[in-house]
């Protein structure tokens, strides 16, 4: 597979480690990325590289790390998904509404990156706006997954976040940075064989993230590692005054928090997660994943959340009513593509028709109509109580226990054009990831096994609000015990 | 509350008898503070389009809302003048339309649960009488930019200055009856925000405007169907919308018809109101808890702090007037309509005649700025210059005649303007005659000159007046008019009274 002295086979902690021991420059390891990015656009995974910006990032790293000066992520290549607004490069969510747009500023998450040391690569492929859960609503056509059936079958990355997914899983970037709304780091994460993490709601600030749910999104990273996604939330996480929703908490080491002693934790299994449509081969890992954590010395725990199944309706009419809300903004008047119309009216109705794709306008007409006179107490304040005993399901678990493990998907990746005949279907993917949003807490998703076909599995880890560390601690005992070392061909790079 | 409504002078007069006006206000009053309600970016007014806008008044994508303390505080002073109920909690919720000069298609606002909840406002009603009007709410909100139609040809351009400056909109209770309760309560609801420094109250630059909401019914009968004519921006507008509106009302009512609740648009140049869109057409702002905020709280020390500095109130300092000074309702309501004027006149009157104070301060000072246009700050007369020349009248070294004169040359335009009054009366000899010698000499002249007056006053002593009229001309107005009165009863021979 040609990964052996390719500085693209190094996990972000080797990379990092091997900078500062000179074994390499920043300059190298970034032009191994760069090169192996430009090779890869078969897979569609960034829709913007920026090689220029990485080298000479690169050159001032290893200024740094000549001086022995160097900051947590010196030198570290980097993906960052089109959600996060780049001061100076094109940030369109992947949507057409926003054309060209390149923001006079930062947004926090990518900002504390860069001054962390870390540099960026080029701007990552996701469903339009992240609404999705395959990658194939972005404007810029579907992204590919590097893992493909034996058959050569195309198989989508997952989504939204399907271009940091599949960017991390081939190697083009030691991280990236991800966006989590009902699941949308951990799904993409656990159907390409990488570590998703989508932290507490309020870990990481939203300024200058494109909104799709206010109350739901939250930035974090894919990796290779858990190890890494723990350097990249510390880098990531913090409080910031321009977000009042961000928390005004010390940001912990997440990296020293890996003890890898998880004895004595109770580990809730929630029965209602045990879903009748849920494949046997992941009913086994999920079981599989149980045994490795009470190997490890933790006590597995039954616990219930009984409202589970009304989350997926709930999330349905949250997250749409406030994107029905949060996108009103792209209407053609101060950026981002405009279609000129016959009056005001028709300009609305010509851009946003022409600006969005399909499925956020469905989303659209949904959050409209949930949000409309008349059926605002039908639909969007019952969701709000049935997110309120959500959160509470959970609250109660965790009076039995400390972490929760559960499956991240019903299903490994699928090939593309799945859902285009019925979104309900597309929807289910998030069945076991929303409900983590809607109670705003840490979840992650590590790669654990492949199924019949040779495709990665995921189990999720759910943990409490704020409880970044022991859920990483018991992610990478987790991680160890499954040994997952699978990698997918090398098929797409062109030489 | 008293009601007043069925006293005559507020019916209007319908071809089926009396007819009612029930009226309640909403006034938009911009919040006087520095920066925008959730950006840092200045306020003010005037400036070159466009230049006072940050990120997320423009609603770039990823930008988020930051409360500006300084406006709650702002709202919460404001809801203590009205004696309203302050919230601890509150929610700010987004209001969702389509609109150029609304840059993230909603509007930041509160909706069910305001921070200010039920206070209320006495307003001053001619003939001195008192009214209390409720006030229903208070909320904090985003304004809007403004769209500018007359830049070029086919297109509307749109300037995002006031985008995001915040305003408080206090909602009354219909409690009002007619165009004159509607003014008196924008005046005082005006004077109150200028008084706790919350508005500038300044309607020609849109600080300070109304929703003004109409209906009309049979005294004491069932509300009727109301109309809210948008964004009325001056107290006289808000009179003539109300009385043509009140008027379109009952025509349409007498001959048959029925009102159909919608929002209406003044036509200053016209005088009328004319239909903006119907209830049908009326937008759905599908209203919801904004996400990227937190619900509004603060401590009941935020409250107690705001409301000890809370300076005194109009009411109050009319009461103060009335009892220290001895001033009628009026002349005190007068004085305190403005906190400045009520200043000027405390200053005035510091150790002297209040009441005499008082009538130079309404009789000659407003009434001289009010003909030059000119604010009490701009005054050329000040308020220590005013008390000099009561000074002067009290001490008889003039006449109220001669003060009078003495004042117009220090307030006009000319060699005279802002002297201290006693150097002008020095220079000009304006000093009062106190000389019984002179004055009686004058009296004597004029009693000689006018026997047939003099047989006439003997019969009717009221007539002694023309004689005092007739030396004090005589003298130039500067003889005492007090000595003269005097000396004219006891040379005509009729007893003082």
């Amino acid at each position: 597979m040609g990964q052996g002295n390719d500085l693209t086979a190094l996990t972000l902690a080797q990379a990092r480690d091997g900078l500062r021991a000179k074994e390499f420059t920043a300059r190298e390891l970034t032009q191994s990325f760069v090169d192996r990015v430009a090779a890869s656009e078969k897979l569609n995974a960034y829709i913007l590289q920026t090689p220029e910006h990485a080298l000479e990032a690169a050159e001032r790293s290893d200024a740094r790390l000549g001086a022995d000066d160097a900051r947590p992520l010196e030198g570290l290549p980097l993906g960052v998904k089109d959600l996060f607004c780049t001061r100076g490069v094109r940030t369109t969510a992947c949507s057409n509404i926003l054309g060209d747009f390149t923001p006079p500023y930062e947004s926090k998450v990518t900002e504390n990156l860069w001054a962390d040391g870390a540099l960026m690569l080029g701007k990552l492929n996701n469903d339009e706006f992240a609404m999705g859960s395959s990658n194939e609503t972005s404007a810029y056509g579907a992204c590919l997954n590097p893992w493909r059936t034996d058959a050569g079958e195309a198989l989508v990355p997952g989504g939204s976040s399907g271009g940091s997914s599949a960017a991390i899983a081939a190697r083009l970037g030691l991280a990236a940075t991800a966006t989590d709304t009902g699941g949308s780091i951990r799904q993409p994460a656990a159907l390409t064989g990488t570590v998703g993490l989508k932290p507490t709601y309020g870990r990481c600030s939203r300024w200058g993230i494109v909104a799709f749910a206010s109350s739901l999104d939250q930035a974090g990273p894919i990796t290779r590692t858990v190890r890494d996604s723990a350097i990249m939330l510390t880098s990531m996480a913090g409080h910031d005054a321009r977000d009042t929703t961000s928390v005004d908490m010390v940001v912990p080491d997440y990296e020293a928090a890996l003890t890898g002693d998880i004895r004595g934790l109770r580990i809730g299994v929630p029965k209602e997660y045990r879903i009748d449509t849920m494949p046997l081969e992941i009913e086994a890992l999920w079981q599989q994943g149980m045994d490795w954590l009470r190997d490890a010395g933790a006590e597995i725990v039954d616990v219930s959340l009984p409202h589970t199944k009304y989350a997926l309706p709930a999330y349905y009419i949250i997250a749409p009513a406030e994107a029905s809300s949060n996108l009103a903004r792209y209407d053609g008047v101060r950026y981002g593509a405009r279609k000129m119309g016959d009056d005001i009216d028709d300009m609305y109705a010509r851009t946003r028709g022409e600006g969005f794709g399909e499925e956020v306008q469905r989303r659209l007409l949904i959050g409209t109509y949930a949000l409309s006179a008349g059926y605002y107490d039908a639909y969007y304040l019952k969701a709000l109580q049935v997110r309120r005993l959500i959160a509470q399901d959970f609250e109660n678990a965790y009076e039995h226990c400390d972490l929760l493990l559960t499956p991240t998907t019903p299903s490994a990746a699928f090939p593309l054009d799945k859902g285009q005949s019925d979104p309900l279907e597309m929807y289910l993917n998030d069945v076991f990831t929303v409900t983590v949003n809607l109670a705003g807490l840490p979840g992650i998703s590590v790669p654990a096994g492949l199924d019949a076909k040779g495709l990665p599995l995921g189990l999720q880890l759910i943990g409490k609000a704020f409880g970044e560390e022991e859920l990483l601690r018991a992610a990478q005992v987790l991680e160890e015990a499954a040994g997952f070392s699978a990698k997918p061909d090398d098929w797409w790079t062109s030489s | 509350m008293t009601d007043k409504t069925t006293e005559n002078a507020n019916l209007i007069a319908g071809a089926t008898g009396d007819w009612e006006i029930v009226i309640g206000l909403e006034v938009h009053a911009q919040v006087s503070s520095d920066a925008k309600l959730f950006s840092g970016a200045a306020t003010t007014f005037g400036a070159e389009p466009n230049t006072q806008v940050s990120l997320v008044d423009a609603a770039m994508p990823g930008m988020l809302p930051v409360i500006n303390w300084k406006c709650v505080e702002q709202a919460v002073r404001t809801g203590l003048g009205l004696k309203a109920q302050i919230n601890r909690y509150s929610v700010f919720d987004r209001k969702n339309y389509f609109y150029p000069d609304l840059p993230q298609g909603y509007q930041i606002s509160q909706y069910l649960q305001p921070i200010v909840g039920e206070g209320e406002i006495e307003i001053d009603l001619e003939g001195g009488d008192v009214k209390t009007i409720g006030i229903e709410r208070l909320h904090l909100e985003q304004d809007a930019g403004k769209s500018l139609h007359d830049q070029h040809p086919d297109l509307s351009f749109v300037d995002l200055n006031r985008s995001g400056v915040a305003l408080m909109e206090i909602v009354s209770r219909p409690d009002m009856r007619s165009a004159a309760e509607a003014q008196a309560y924008v005046k005082k609801l005006r004077a109150i925000l200028r008084y706790l420094g919350t508005c500038d109250g300044n309607m020609e630059q849109g600080s300070l405007r109304a929703d003004v909401n109409v209906s009309v019914r049979k005294p004491g009968g069932d509300l009727g169907t109301r109309c809210e004519i948008k964004n009325v921006n001056s107290i006289r507008f808000i009179g003539q919308a109300i009385e043509h509106e009140a008027r379109r009302q009952v025509d349409i009512i007498e001959d048959g018809g029925e009102i159909d609740q919608e929002t209406r648009l003044f036509d200053p140049k016209r005088g009328e109101t004319r239909s903006m869109r119907s209830k049908e057409e009326a937008h759905d702002y599908r209203y919801f808890p904004d996400p990227d905020l937190l619900p509004l709280t603060f401590s009941a020390e935020f409250v107690e702090d705001i409301a000890r500095a809370l300076p005194e109130l109009p009411d109050d300092k009319k009461n103060r007037f009335m009892q220290d000074y001895s001033l009628s309702a009026y002349d005190a309501g007068v004085l305190v309509s403005e906190a400045e004027n009520a200043d000027f006149f405390e200053q005035a009157a510091k150790g002297r005649d209040a009441k005499a104070t008082a009538n130079m301060v309404i009789g000659s000072v407003f009434a001289g700025l009010n003909k030059a246009g000119l604010s009490i700050s701009e005054s050329p007369v000040k308020a220590e210059q005013i008390g000099q020349l009561v000074d002067l009248m009290s001490d008889q070294t003039i006449s109220s005649r001669i003060a009078k004169d003495v004042f117009d040359l220090m307030f006009d335009d000319g060699p005279d303007q802002g002297r201290d009054p006693a150097d002008i009366v020095e220079e000009k000899g304006l000093k009062q005659v106190t000389d019984t010698g002179a004055i009686e000499a004058a009296v004597d002249e004029v009693i000689a000159a006018n026997p047939d007056k003099v047989e006439q006053a003997k019969a009717k002593p009221k007539m002694a007046g023309w004689f005092v009229g007739q030396v004090m001309q005589a003298t130039d107005g500067k003889a005492n008019p007090q000595a003269v009165n005097q000396l004219v009863l006891a040379k005509l021979g009729i007893e003082d009274q």
